[in-house]
């Protein structure tokens, strides 16, 4: 009998390596690469000036002068963000339930909620600056009212698909309301929620930028501002990318916490 | 079982009744027009009997079941549960539907165990008399063959044993009444016969009064003893037929020219109305 060993030699299969625990990483930073690279190329073979669109060796080399600024003004926004987003996550979390559990509020809150999501927020910042001052006030506020809303929503639309029969075998168990929600309602909530935080975690960033270049003297936002103006684009670029690193690093813990605690989905 | 079998020896008269329906009507109310669902349907089932409702889809035996639960108010008639009327969700129910609504982030012990959570009288002892209590689920569920799936998550597991979960949780807190409504209406033939081999064997062992709502004839025979055909809107009870098959039953005795003779009377009388 003849045995055909193809498939024991070493060869090498895409699916595989999709399928592989490390593909969460490598993937993404080859992603990475040939996007810099590729930058790195158009930028010379078109011989694109530096102010207009530097490229990736051009940003990486304001880093000896600049880096230290930008990382203590990335903090800055990092620390924002993650106080509006912080203030989202309560606040979404409850109206959301609420939306969810009472007729009244879902009349009444949910209309308002989707009148003021409509408001561009960054037609607010000037109105917050005059409010509440230059400063941090503005960014936390702006990040919550950005993230405030898919929280709510998601949390909303999660109670209110609960099968009505899985409350039923509670309901004839003679569960009280709370233990409905306890069992059933909260547990079924929570794919939904973490759902949205990957959303609104996004949202609190672009949040907290917008204010910054509009009422801040510290963040992301303002350097990305002033450097600018001062035609040191090299400078808002690696402004951007520390943004980009955050956003990426914000979204992957919470997709971790979103296989630890919902591992059913 | 063998308790099991002399009971059936035994007249009706020496069993207690456990539910009661009296005149129960039903009516929905069709954008302002009453409908009647439901006509003065009255019937008792004993203590520990089994015992079928079937009949033509939208004829109202998922309501008389909702009705023993307490999950639906009953606004015509009585329904009494030892001589009580039933006008809140008894707490000694246990309920299986078609869609076995096992909670998906339990694995399947959880799952079972989730009525003692609930139920007031096993919600105190839970606790402090836990290893009895996951023993039990153990055993309940080695009985229906998910003894090595008890880690195992709902979307783990296959139709037939997520339904057999299902039971198990129906059962895990020693109800005195057991409500299925179609438990096997969306699994294959097969399987569905072999669930209903492991109802029984189920119902034998707990011993609780059983009403199963169903649209195949053959399971509600197998299974019952006494199987009421409900007719066409608005229904009433059309025929009452006593099943005298001897217990346990096998799948064998689906081919006997007994119980051919009673799937016939029941498709006629299903058929005519």
């Amino acid at each position: 009998m003849v045995v055909v060993n193809s498939s024991t030699s070493p060869k090498f299969s895409l699916d595989k390596m999709l399928t592989s625990k490390r593909a969460v990483y490598i993937f993404p930073i080859i992603t990475a690469i040939v996007v810099f690279v590729l930058w790195e190329v158009i930028v010379r073979v078109f011989g694109i000036a530096e102010f207009v669109l530097p490229a990736p060796s051009a940003i990486f080399a304001e880093i000896p002068q600049w880096g230290g600024p930008v990382l203590k003004n990335a903090w800055t926004t990092l620390f924002t963000t993650l106080v509006g987003f912080g203030i989202a996550l309560v606040m979404g979390v409850l109206m959301g339930f609420a939306i969810g559990y009472s007729k009244l509020a879902s009349l009444t809150l949910y209309p308002l909620l989707i009148g003021f999501n409509t408001i561009p927020k960054v037609a607010l910042v000037p109105l917050m600056s005059i409010w509440f001052g230059i400063g941090a006030v503005p960014a936390v506020i702006t990040a919550f009212l950005l993230a405030v809303f898919p929280i709510a929503v998601n949390v909303a639309s999660g109670l209110a698909t609960v099968e009505s029969e899985m409350q039923d075998v509670l309901v004839a168990l003679g569960a009280n309301r709370f233990e409905i929600f306890q069992k059933v309602g909260l547990p079924h909530t929570m794919p939904y929620l973490f759902a949205s935080l990957k959303v609104a975690i996004s949202q609190a960033f672009i949040g907290s930028v917008i204010a910054e270049t509009v009422a801040s003297d510290g963040g992301i936002g303002y350097v990305i501002l002033s450097a600018s103006s001062n035609f040191n684009v090299s400078l808002a670029f690696l402004a951007l990318l520390a943004l980009a690193v955050m956003g990426v690093a914000l979204y992957s813990i919470f997709v971790m916490l979103e296989k630890r605690f919902v591992h059913w989905v | 079982m063998v308790e099991h079998v002399s009971r059936q020896v035994s007249p009706q008269v020496t069993t207690p009744t456990a539910l009661e329906f009296r005149d129960v009507g039903l009516t929905y109310d069709v954008s302002g027009s009453p409908m009647p669902v439901i006509e003065n349907v009255s019937f008792k089932i004993s203590q520990s009997y089994f015992v079928s409702v079937v009949g033509p889809s939208g004829c109202g035996k998922t309501s008389l079941l909702r009705m023993i639960s307490g999950l639906n108010p009953v606004k015509q008639g009585t329904v009494y549960f030892h001589g009580e009327p039933i006008n809140k969700p008894l707490q000694s129910v246990g309920i299986a539907f078609q869609n076995p609504v096992l909670l998906p982030w339990r694995n399947t012990i959880n799952n079972v165990l989730l009525p003692l959570e609930i139920v007031p009288a096993h919600k105190k002892k839970l606790k402090s008399q836990k290893a009895r209590y996951i023993a039990s689920a153990q055993e309940l569920l080695s009985t229906v063959g998910l003894k090595d799936f008890q880690t195992y998550y709902p979307w783990q597991l296959s139709g037939g044993m997520k339904q057999r979960a299902s039971l198990c949780r129906a059962l895990i807190h020693n109800p005195e009444i057991l409500l299925l409504d179609e438990p096997f209406g969306a699994l294959d033939a097969f399987t569905r016969e072999e669930m209903w081999e492991m109802l029984q064997r189920l119902w034998v062992r707990s011993q609780c009064t059983s009403v199963l709502v169903t649209h195949d004839l053959r399971e509600a025979i197998f299974l019952s003893d006494t199987v009421y055909v409900m007719g066409q809107r608005p229904s009433q009870i059309v025929y009452t037929l006593k099943v005298d098959l001897p217990r346990p039953r096998t799948l064998d005795m689906c081919f006997t020219p007994e119980f051919q003779r009673m799937y016939s009377e029941l498709r006629q009388y299903i058929q005519r109305n």
